[in-house]
């Protein structure tokens, strides 16, 4: 509850510097159009945050925790000695290099279609000895500790750093878990009557200063893929994908989808497939 | 023991750049638990960094620095191939050396 607060009183601030920077005078020689021009200015605020978020992305400390979870990849060993190296992410045992930007995808051995966290864990949880309530018991990070499999997953996406988007759409199954996705993301419920789309379903919508991606289509459904795992800078933390999709659910008044739940699965199927040939830029940084 | 430093160091024309990313708590001793019970501080106190095996820096940090902290600093008259070392010491008495060479 603290930490919320606190992430509320952060962003409380930071919208009160955006309204100062808003009051500049915009150096723009031909004064636009009087429509364009409100959007011009919501335009120039995303970009400002954006610079903000380059300088940031440079000594981005996410890379702490893909150390970590290098760390733990390659030399962690189970209770009979076994170690990530027999985890198959899709592209062959062991093999991590570009896994993450091809999930969600079937897995044969499973008979599921995983994302690129649930996967992870299923492999820790199969090859390290972690155990499953144990993980449940705090999946997402929080200020006094970011969980192993946080930075393994972290990890792994670091490993897909500057690669393009390829989530597989050739087992039935994928394509499957492709249309529950949309169905999902289409779908009104809750006190709010809420969908996903309500906000990511139409170009040029906002939360105050936030543009919201249209997760329809590819070039914007990328932002919404892009910086995560994110490093959160409120508490120092990593964040996953997984969470930043509970988070979603929330915000709707949903009642939360319990760690790696199918709908979660099938919403990443379809944002990750929209997104598909997008450059993935590696973890991210928030603020 | 405590995580490896992330250390960058590259030649930028006659100054070498020098980034460093360290993993830190950083508590400042003000923060409560979930139990409210105080968290103790724990935050690294002492910083020094040799190029070329002649300290250029020696610093004191207090809590006021953030948690997993980036510093980034330009050293003048460092050439490629001097090995940077960089040392913290916290106030629990931890401690943490990683050393690289800086870059053409």
């Amino acid at each position: 509850m603290k930490q919320r607060l606190s992430t509320l009183l952060v962003a409380a601030a930071m919208s009160a510097a955006f309204a100062v920077h808003a009051q500049q005078p915009v150096k723009k020689p031909v004064p636009p159009p009087a429509k364009a021009a409100a959007s011009a200015k919501q335009g120039g605020i995303t970009a400002e945050f954006e610079k903000f978020r380059e300088v940031l992305e440079e000594d981005n400390p996410a890379e702490l925790f893909e150390a970590r979870g290098e760390d733990i990849w390659k030399h962690k060993k189970g209770p009979d000695g076994a170690s990530m190296a027999q985890c198959d992410l899709g592209l062959g045992a062991g093999v991590v290099k570009g896994a993450y930007v091809q999930m969600p995808r079937w897995f044969a051995d499973v008979g599921q279609v995983m994302d690129a966290e649930r996967r992870v864990v299923h492999c820790m949880v199969k090859y390290l000895g972690y155990k499953e309530e144990d993980i449940r018991k705090q999946p997402f990070s929080n200020v006094n500790k970011t969980p192993d499999h946080v930075s393994v997953i972290t990890y792994v996406a670091g490993q897909s750093r500057n690669l393009k988007i390829a989530a597989p759409q050739k087992h039935p199954k994928e394509k499957e878990t492709y249309e529950i996705g949309k169905e999902i993301f289409a779908y009104r419920a809750g006190p709010y009557d809420f969908s996903c789309a309500t906000c990511h379903g139409e170009d040029g919508k906002r939360i105050r200063t936030q543009d919201l991606p249209n997760l329809r289509k590819p070039d914007q459904a990328i932002r919404a893929y892009q910086g995560w795992p994110g490093y959160r800078m409120t508490g120092g933390f990593m964040l996953t994908q997984q969470w930043r999709m509970n988070d979603c659910f929330r915000q709707q008044r949903f009642p939360e989808p319990g760690y790696l739940s199918d709908s979660i699965t099938a919403l990443l199927a379809y944002m990750t497939a929209t997104a598909n040939g997008q450059v993935y830029k590696g973890p991210g940084i928030k603020r | 023991m405590a995580d490896p430093m992330k250390i960058r160091a590259q030649m930028k024309g006659d100054t070498a750049e020098v980034r460093v990313l360290m993993s830190h708590a950083m508590e400042t001793g003000q923060r409560k638990d979930n139990a409210g019970a105080t968290v103790p501080a724990h935050f690294i106190q002492s910083i020094t960094v040799d190029v070329g095996g002649k300290r250029v820096i020696q610093g004191q940090t207090g809590t006021a620095v953030s948690r997993n902290p980036v510093f980034g600093f330009k050293v003048k008259g460092a050439k490629a191939g001097d090995k940077v070392v960089i040392n913290w010491v916290d106030n629990k008495g931890d401690k943490r050396t990683d050393e690289t060479t800086i870059a053409a």
